[in-house]
């Protein structure tokens, strides 16, 4: 059972919708009965608030935000049924989630400003970043738009075999030069042999290394001003990947990544499972970048422009395992 | 971002000083404070729910101490409970009466899976075992590719098939290890999610299929609160012997590991800590414990210590600072000595207070190599009388270090000021003494 089904992203099932929709209906029902009328909210009801929200991995700080925001606006306006409540709730959480700048679209047949349009891939090890560029590849070459891949993870083992096999699999060019190659020579060679050739779309892959090795970060870095000396303003998009089942680590992660690479979106990976990746809320308010996509399995089409009311939505569903 | 867990009980326990015994009501504000610091840790929330009722428990029937502060002594009863229920001691990998032992590791995607395998396999070479590999992640683009590059750096078999069917490959590794008398057989599984049906019953029937020693489960270290419905899942389905951490040398706390050990009842077996391939070492429950509360590795520090620190060499030394007589012989004595203890960062991040400030700053273990040139290429006189440098040597010594003449001076410089320092130090408070308190603070926790 993946977590966009429940909200009836794919394959409705009715059945399991309506248990969600009673457990759904019991949070806010409280919350409602307890507030209706009033002007402050009973520490019960916020209880189970927190729990829903820290077990979404939404953390500690953000939860007493989001806490915070309710009750200023329960004492200011006084609301009294269960559907505003319901409604407020989510606007103050969608509120804090940051939205795609027009610079920068999501969808994938969207007009670029600049071709070619570089979107560089960073992230930790293992959280899904040459899937997550497979899939990119395959939406833009759908949307009519010509891609160019660069293997620019020439560290681990074999990681220039499976994006290599990506890119047969969605029809589109790379570049490599193997493993052990300098990864700025890669990625300068892409940007330019992009150039060369007008694509529209390029998808530069980086090894996955962890935030706090500082070597590594500066490589990083050296990674993405290389391709600047290519194409002016190159990459214009720095996408970081996260995995949905990581906890508050992913904020550090968030604010290293930035601080190296100032990146400019999110990809949330693995919400197939019962994860929720509720630290992209704290993390998209504090750093202002916005979500952009979501990964929810391993199928070539499996990646999603993100959407802030149904990510909402799906914090307040029920884990279920099936 | 993270307070010292103990600092901040230490605040709230002010108003406790002096009383005879721990009340519901003056460890209120301690416990809000315990609890949000195993959330920011990523334990699970029903955990820490839990964790703390213990705790709180515990605490009200503990009689305050008189030598140590209320705060402390809380932390210590955390921190015990912590061990307690991480684990007791180092659990190994059980080994079958009749070779092969068949080792089957599973897990999600990304959490680690090839790289352990390899991993396994070189501490079992390096055993004076005979491991072979067996790719069974017949899915992930390149997977085999992967397992079988790493396998190539450590000289150790990989067994594969053409066909993506990973049961028989299992099979297939099975029969190629009997038949090539390998003693032990590690098969690396594709990445799978919980509740994907299909990849779950896989799972269980290559169990099923070649009914291993040991099943581990591999587990990120950065995981959230997931991690209880994950871990649960797995082991109602092949019921796992133990728990492999990764990707340990982040900077997370890993509190998934307190979820994990709370929901199943299974013990963590080995830690993974970085990409190269020795990059691994057995589960210490304190040390994560620690580590969880952010309290720094305190015990691995002075074990470290203890284990690389020659007695009568220090104590050589000691003499040496007393009669001022100590040289770039000793200095560079000295460098060898703290880089067996090993790399740099990791002792600095060991001592508490330091993890925190040097998170962002990554001490290189090459700092000490043009110190270590500089001296390296000096004459013994040079060494023994370091006054005797003029222009034209110290030009030489930069030449052959293949550093400036301004290293040079630096370095004599921070020498000279060091040996002062040292002697101002043990004409205090006679050194020896000083540390051997230090020690016997950290052993009772109190730094």
């Amino acid at each position: 059972m993946g977590f966009f089904e429940k909200i009836g992203f794919k394959k409705k099932e009715e059945k399991l919708n309506e248990g969600l929709k009673k457990s759904r209906d019991g949070l806010l029902g409280k919350l409602g009965k307890a507030i209706a009328g009033k002007d402050t909210v009973d520490d019960e009801v916020l209880d189970e608030l927190e729990e829903v929200l820290v077990t979404s991995d939404v953390g500690v700080t953000t939860t007493l935000k989001i806490i915070k925001r309710i009750e200023e606006r329960v004492a200011r306006d006084k609301y009294l049924n269960t559907t505003e409540l319901n409604k407020i709730l989510r606007e103050e959480i969608i509120a804090l989630l940051k939205e795609s700048d027009a610079a920068r679209p999501s969808e994938y047949d969207a007009q670029f400003q600049q071709k070619p349009h570089v979107i560089m891939v960073v992230g930790v090890n293992g959280v899904g970043k040459t899937t997550t560029i497979g899939k990119l590849a395959s939406a833009y070459r759908e949307a009519g738009k010509s891609v160019l891949l660069g293997a620019a993870d020439t560290f681990r083992a074999a990681a220039v075999d499976q994006l290599k096999i990506w890119s047969e699999r969605a029809q589109v060019p790379i570049i490599q030069q193997g493993q052990g190659a300098d990864p700025a020579a890669v990625a300068f060679d892409t940007v330019a042999s992009a150039k060369s050739r007008g694509a529209d779309v390029v998808l530069v892959d980086t090894a996955g290394r962890l935030h706090n090795k500082i070597s590594l970060m500066n490589e990083l870095t050296k990674i993405k001003r290389v391709m600047g000396k290519v194409v002016e303003g190159a990459p214009h998009e720095v996408v970081l990947v996260l995995d949905a089942s990581t906890g508050q680590n992913a904020m550090q992660q968030a604010k290293a990544f930035t601080s190296a690479v100032d990146i400019t979106g999110l990809a949330l990976t693995k919400l197939d499972g019962t994860a929720k990746g509720g630290i992209v809320i704290g993390i998209s308010s504090e750093l202002e970048v916005p979500v952009k996509y979501i990964g929810v399995g391993e199928q070539v089409n499996d990646l999603q422009v993100f959407d802030r009311s149904s990510f909402v939505n799906a914090l307040f569903e029920n884990k279920v395992v099936s | 971002m993270f307070e010292d867990l103990s600092t901040k009980l230490q605040s709230t326990f002010k108003s406790l000083s002096g009383q005879a015994n721990i009340t519901e009501l003056n460890i209120a504000d301690s416990i809000r404070e315990i609890r949000r610091a195993l959330l920011d840790a990523d334990v699970n929330y029903e955990v820490a729910k839990e964790f703390t009722r213990k705790v709180k428990d515990e605490a009200l029937n503990a009689k305050v101490l008189q030598s140590v502060s209320p705060g402390q002594q809380f932390t210590k009863i955390i921190y015990d409970e912590l061990t307690h229920i991480l684990g007791q001691e180092k659990e190994e990998i059980r080994f079958a009466t009749t070779p092969p032992t068949v080792i089957l590791i599973a897990g999600l995607q990304g959490s680690g899976k090839t790289t352990f395998a390899g991993k396994l396999a070189k501490l079992l070479k390096d055993q004076k075992h005979s491991p072979m590999l067996a790719a069974a992640d017949v899915y992930r683009p390149a997977a085999i590719e992967q397992l079988k590059t790493l396998a190539g750096q450590i000289d150790v078999p990989v067994f594969s098939l053409e066909e993506k069917n990973a049961v028989k490959v299992a099979k297939g590794a099975l029969a190629e290890a009997r038949k090539n008398a390998c003693d032990v057989l590690i098969i690396d599984t594709a990445g799978r999610m919980h509740v994907d049906e299909n990849m779950m019953n896989e799972v269980a029937e290559i169990k099923d299929t070649v009914n291993p020693n040991e099943i581990l489960f591999v587990v990120d270290s950065m995981t959230g609160q997931d991690a209880v419905n994950t871990a649960r899942e797995f082991d109602t389905r092949i019921d796992f012997d133990g728990v492999v951490l990764t990707k340990l040398d982040g900077d997370t706390r890993g509190g998934a590991a307190l979820s994990i050990r709370t929901v199943v009842d299974k013990p963590i077996k080995f830690m993974s800590t970085g990409e190269k391939l020795d990059a691994i070492s057995a589960f210490y429950p304190d040390r994560m414990a620690q580590r969880i509360l952010g309290m720094g590795d305190v015990v691995s520090l002075v074990e470290k210590a203890q284990q690389e620190f020659d007695q009568d060499q220090a104590q050589q030394l000691q003499d040496k600072i007393r009669t001022d007589s100590f040289d770039l012989n000793d200095f560079y004595k000295q460098i060898q000595q703290i880089k067996k203890m090993g790399s740099l960062s990791d002792l600095a991040g060991m001592i508490p207070g330091i993890s925190q400030q040097i998170k962002d700053v990554e001490i290189s273990d090459d700092a000490l190599k043009p110190i270590e040139a500089i001296i390296s290429s000096m004459t013994p006189e040079e060494r023994s009388e370091p006054k005797i440098l003029n222009a034209a040597r110290k030009r030489r010594i930069a030449k052959g270090s293949g550093t400036s003449v301004r290293e040079v001076n630096d370095l004599m410089k921070q020498f000279s000021q060091m040996k002062k320092m040292m002697k101002t130090m043990t004409k205090m408070s006679k050194m020896g003494r000083a540390m051997q308190g230090l020690k016997n603070l950290y052993k009772q926790g109190k730094v």
